[in-house]
């Protein structure tokens, strides 16, 4: 046999499991564009929606006139809220406990919100129908700050009982949302008062999108024979949607069948439910037709769930020695005219609580007030678990300002102030319990990489020569050192809308040693056809490549929460290797039978059970696969699957540490990258071609975020950057070299050690490119300047430090 | 995205243009690469109930270079222009701004005519043209008549070109000396931030030709004849240089928007400009 001939070497490389850059089996569609994502649907008879949009930001709904709308040629309906308030779906519960206007219902508290839904023949018609729907609007104050907006008379929202409390405690006025506070108020603020020194700063960290290349969209088909609903969307979350759109419309979750197709980036923009997505399924019912509804891009960018947009509010304690003693935020959070944050239900301010980082701070006081004001709603995770990426920055711009504050070197600082490996698992001032970590070493790995004391030596020379003539370039060293919590998450403590954030895989073993496996989440070019085929493969011994992974199905697939906030491969990763346990072990008593021995007397070897002591007396996993379908073996049930619910019993918490060294032109604004070192710790790595990619994708969006993509208003509430040419997504030409570098400290309660990786370049990156900004301009008497850092803030930063002579 | 109802029309002849244009008036336009018109028609900002595609009329096309003049028909894309060696060696800024503008897909498409009838101030082919001093053929019911670039633009998307006229090709003598393309954009695809065309002949030490053409500084293209008189004669100093700048200044009126403040976009002008004299200088 040829078994007996190969090596343990070669066996464990033709399964291409754990640890092999196994090239990605999603490309040979998507690269040959055979792809299926939901415009691709097409239904016999589908009619299409559009939207009537508001041009106003806040703004009274006089009248709706759509008789010429529905005159023209080739329109079947046009819904308003009038139309959908008998259905009680006018307005929808957000995930964050808010409710939303699915069609304006009196009035429009943001610019382009929907206002009408016309449904047409096909999609050009549709179009000009919506040109011809008459509203009459009449203005009402617009407030486009949170702080001016906790202070004005305008009601933003009338709809709300004045007084009353929010889905998260009282309100402290008719503009404000909720109050969160995590920590120790009076210890914190006495350490502050008592500190030998004190660093403060405003971090805004501005309003941003995710952007993916797909926008939403949906097709929703009412058949009315069977009465099932069929919903294909953009989700990340297919079964969640399942779920909300029975207790929504009252049809029973059973003849609801919810599918994810391909999912062209999702970012977090695809997690929320919105009005597009009520509307089809509305209109399919209403119409027996099914109904598409697909975004354009400005629809896109002005009416999905922005991200960010908190003015975090800091003071850092220390000693003169530098060690942190307590951390102070308040945060002011933007959330637009509806809350339609995506977060655990229990956490308004997501993981925000995880602002005090990578470091040992013993006292730490975080509140968080969320505001409404005339912007789109939303508030979702861009590429983070929930509200890290603000956290991160926070900490990491907090961390430099203090440096600058005790004239210390803030890669030393970093240093003395980091969770030591000897204290993991660690409990955190603000109630986290860091599940393992190796700082110190990833950081003098990263620092010696990049010769970190001769950047800072060139730097000086750099100063030197900028002040004698000799240059108008300064150089920036951008440090950063971040933590992740990923993976929600625990059910005792994560849910959304009461569903409890767990995760689960199912296994079917095919009779000649091929499977199939299902999973509750659903990949957005993750990659999860390919890495959870991996974690099979070692865990069931049958190549990857012998392995399909299916996901985005509810009919198929079992109950998950779907995919962001990195849990895919904490939470369902852990489920697939918990469900390929369970296949192990009903194959080690078949083995057993078939080799007849005791249970106990064989045992797993990569690809096949071993007789103890008697290797050459085996059953590979193909040979058991056959005989569980093929013989009677008394006592055990035939076939051969598993299905497994995964509740993790922590977090797990990814970290990294990058150095980026940038060239300002001081005259032009202009910022060159001439360097980038990412060392990410993700603990066991499944795939490290496909984390390679993970890591430059989610650099390239942090690039893109610090250094000018934003979503930026007019006074007016006016949508400034609306399309591709003012709003910045980075093109390979604007995308540096990056250099990435790992350490590996597995995960300790991960059944396979891993704690996910996508976000975490992204968490990790954008205080990196600001600190590399706001570096540049240290030795001029810099403490912080806001981000985007596009090309006229950095030259007004350079303006008002007076650099241009 | 989806435009209003239109018609479509494909000629292949310059007279079935005409036809169509007197025909249909101010409700009909041509259309060369389509990069410019077919967004705004798609944002529903420009309505075009009938759109006459110049891809099939004959006689738009090919890079002449002969007898000291260079001639560019009208549908002559960026991409050709990148391509052209024979422009390269003639006119080698040509082939420095095509590539500084959009990206290979959408200089593939764009073309020299479209770019510089369009009368977009964002546009980089207009000031190019006038720092090269070229002239525009138009074609009309009346015949045929030349207007120089430096005539062309009244305002933003207002040309002397009137609307029953086409744009059929761009002339200019073969430019001598040194010349630069500057310009500074916030990402690739991007209009300038402020971009400057350069060219300079040099006679022993000094100066003794200069034009100097400035980008999205203005609502139309600004050829700043003082600013290049500043330099002729000269050696370029620091205070002639001074001068052009100064004189540059007095003739942009750049106005806000994403890419910045008045005050940086006249900063950004001023460093523009002088990295470009500094580089055509160095060529010349």
């Amino acid at each position: 046999m040829k078994d007996d001939v190969e090596s343990r070497e070669d066996r464990t490389a033709g399964l291409k499991g754990l640890g092999c850059a196994r090239r990605r089996v999603e490309d040979l569609r998507f690269t040959q564009g055979k792809g299926n994502y939901v415009d691709d649907i097409k239904l016999p008879g589908m009619l299409h929606g559009d939207f009537v949009r508001s041009p106003y930001a806040h703004a009274r709904i006089k009248s709706i006139d759509a008789s010429a709308a529905l005159a023209l040629d080739g329109v079947v309906a046009v819904l308003t809220a009038e139309d959908l308030a008998p259905l009680g779906l006018h307005w929808m519960p957000t995930l964050a406990g808010d409710k939303q206007m699915v069609l304006a219902d009196g009035k429009v508290l943001f610019q382009g919100q929907e206002v009408a839904f016309v449904v047409a023949r096909d999609r050009y018609v549709a179009a000009d129908a919506v040109e011809l729907v008459e509203v009459e609007y009449e203005d009402l104050p617009v407030i486009t700050d949170p702080f001016e907006s906790l202070k004005s008379d305008v009601v933003l929202r009338e709809d709300l009982e004045p007084g009353a409390d929010g889905a998260h405690g009282p309100r402290k006025h008719h503009n404000h949302i909720f109050t969160w506070e995590v920590g120790d108020k009076e210890t914190t603020e006495q350490v502050l008062e008592e500190a030998e020194v004190v660093a403060e700063e405003m971090v805004y960290y501005h309003r941003t999108h995710p952007c993916p290349l797909e926008t939403c969209g949906a097709v929703a088909s009412m058949d009315k024979v069977n009465g099932k609903l069929t919903i294909y969307g953009t989700f990340q979350a297919p079964h969640a949607v399942r779920t909300v759109v029975s207790l929504l419309s009252g049809i029973e979750e059973h003849n609801i069948r919810v599918i994810s197709p391909d999912i062209g980036g999702g970012f977090g923009n695809k997690v929320g439910v919105y009005p597009g997505y009520v509307c089809s399924v509305v209109a399919s019912i209403v119409t027996g037709k099914p109904v598409k509804w697909v975004e354009d891009r400005m629809e896109n960018l002005m009416s999905t769930a922005f991200a960010r947009d908190y003015w975090m509010q800091g003071k850092i304690a220390a000693t003169r020695e530098g060690k942190i003693t307590g951390l102070w935020c308040h945060t002011t959070a933007d959330h637009g005219g509806f809350d339609a944050c995506a977060d655990p239900t229990k956490f308004p301010a997501g993981f925000m609580n995880i602002c005090t980082g990578s470091y040992d701070i013993p006292v730490a006081y975080l509140a968080v007030d969320g505001v409404y004001t005339n912007k789109a709603p939303g508030g979702v995770s861009y590429r983070c678990s929930f509200r890290v990426t603000e956290a991160i920055y926070f900490i990491e711009r907090m961390i430099e300002v203090l440096a600058i504050k005790l004239n210390v070197d803030a890669a030393e600082l970093r240093r003395i102030n980091f969770i030591r490996k000897d204290q993991f698992p660690y409990q955190s001032a603000l109630g986290w319990e860091y599940d393992s970590g190796d700082y110190h070493t990833a950081w003098d790995k990263a620092l010696a990489a990049v010769d970190y004391k001769g950047l800072r030596e060139e730097q000086a020379q750099r100063v030197e020569d900028f002040k004698a003539g000799k240059t108008r370039k300064l150089m920036g060293v951008g440090l950063t050192f971040f933590t992740e919590i990923v993976g929600a998450g625990p059910v005792k403590n994560c849910d959304i809308l009461g569903l409890g954030m767990f995760d689960s895989c199912e296994i079917r073993i095919h009779p000649t040693g091929s499977a199939i496996a299902r999973l509750g989440t659903i990949s957005q070019g993750q990659g999860h056809a390919t890495t959870f085929a991996q974690i099979l493969a070692s865990e069931i011994g049958l190549p990857a490549d012998s392995i399909t992974i299916e996901e985005g199905d509810t009919d198929t697939a079992p109950y998950g929460l779907g995919t962001y906030g990195s849990r895919s491969t904490p939470v369902a990763g852990a489920a697939t290797a918990m469900a390929g346990r369970k296949i192990r072990a009903k194959a080690q008593m078949i083995a057993a039978y078939l080799l007849e021995v005791h249970d106990d007397d064989v045992e797993f070897d990569i690809d096949r059970f071993v007789v103890k002591g008697a290797p050459e007396r085996f059953k590979t996993m193909k040979e058991i696969a056959f005989a569980a379908y093929n013989q009677a073996i008394p006592g055990i049930e035939p076939g051969l699957e598993a299905v497994s619910y995964y509740d993790p019993p922590n977090m797990t918490y990814p970290f990294g540490a990058y150095v980026c060294v940038m060239d300002i032109d001081v005259d032009t604004g202009v910022p060159e990258i001439r360097r980038f070192y990412a060392l990410d710790d993700c603990g066991t790595r499944i795939n490290p071609m496909i984390i390679e990619g993970q890591v430059h994708g989610g650099l390239t969006e942090a690039l893109a975020v610090a250094l000018g993509q934003e979503i930026a208003y007019d006074d007016l509430g006016n949508v400034k950057t609306g399309t591709l040419m003012d709003f910045f997504l980075p093109t390979a030409w604007e995308t540096p070299n990056y250099e990435t570098d790992h350490t590996v400290t597995p995960s300790p309660h991960h059944p396979i050690g891993a704690k996910g990786v996508g976000e975490s370049p992204h968490v990790g990156g954008v205080p990196c490119f600001s600190n590399a900004v706001n570096d540049a301009f240290r030795a001029f008497g810099l403490t912080h300047t806001q981000m985007p850092h596009d090309h006229w803030r950095i030259w007004k930063t350079a303006n008002r430090l007076g650099l241009h002579g | 995205m989806i435009p209003a109802p239109f018609e479509y029309y494909r000629p292949r002849e310059m007279a079935a243009v005409l036809a169509l244009l007197a025909e249909h008036g101010d409700e009909a336009r041509v259309m060369a690469g389509g990069h410019s018109l077919i967004p705004m028609m798609k944002l529903r900002m420009a309505e075009v109930p009938h759109l006459i595609d110049l891809q099939d009329v004959e006689g738009l096309s090919g890079i002449t270079v002969s007898g000291g003049e260079i001639r560019l028909g009208a549908m002559v894309t960026q991409a050709e222009i990148i391509d052209s060696k024979e422009l390269a060696q003639a006119a080698p800024i040509l082939r420095e701004a095509a590539l500084q503008i959009a990206d290979p897909q959408v200089r593939a498409m764009g073309t020299v005519g479209g770019n510089v009838a369009n009368g977009d101030p964002g546009n980089d082919m207009p000031g190019l043209m006038q720092c090269l001093g070229a002239r525009f053929t138009l074609v009309g019911p009346e015949g045929e008549r030349e207007v120089a670039a430096r005539d062309f633009y009244e305002a933003a998307y207002m040309t002397e070109r009137d609307d029953d006229e086409v744009l059929t090709a761009v002339a200019f003598a073969v430019p001598e000396g040194g010349y630069a393309y500057e310009k500074q954009k916030r990402k690739i695809g991007d209009y300038a931030t402020a971009a400057a065309a350069v060219q300079i002949r040099r006679e022993g030490a000094s100066c003794a030709a200069a034009s100097i053409a400035m980008t999205n500084l203005s609502d139309t293209p600004v050829w700043s004849e003082a600013a290049a008189e500043a330099l002729v004669g000269t050696e370029l100093g620091p205070e002639a240089i001074e001068a052009a700048v100064t004189a540059m200044l007095a003739e942009i009126d750049p106005s806000e928007d994403n890419r910045g403040p008045v005050e940086f976009k006249r900063h950004a002008a001023v460093v523009i400009l002088r990295r470009a004299i500094a580089r055509a200088w160095s060529r010349a």
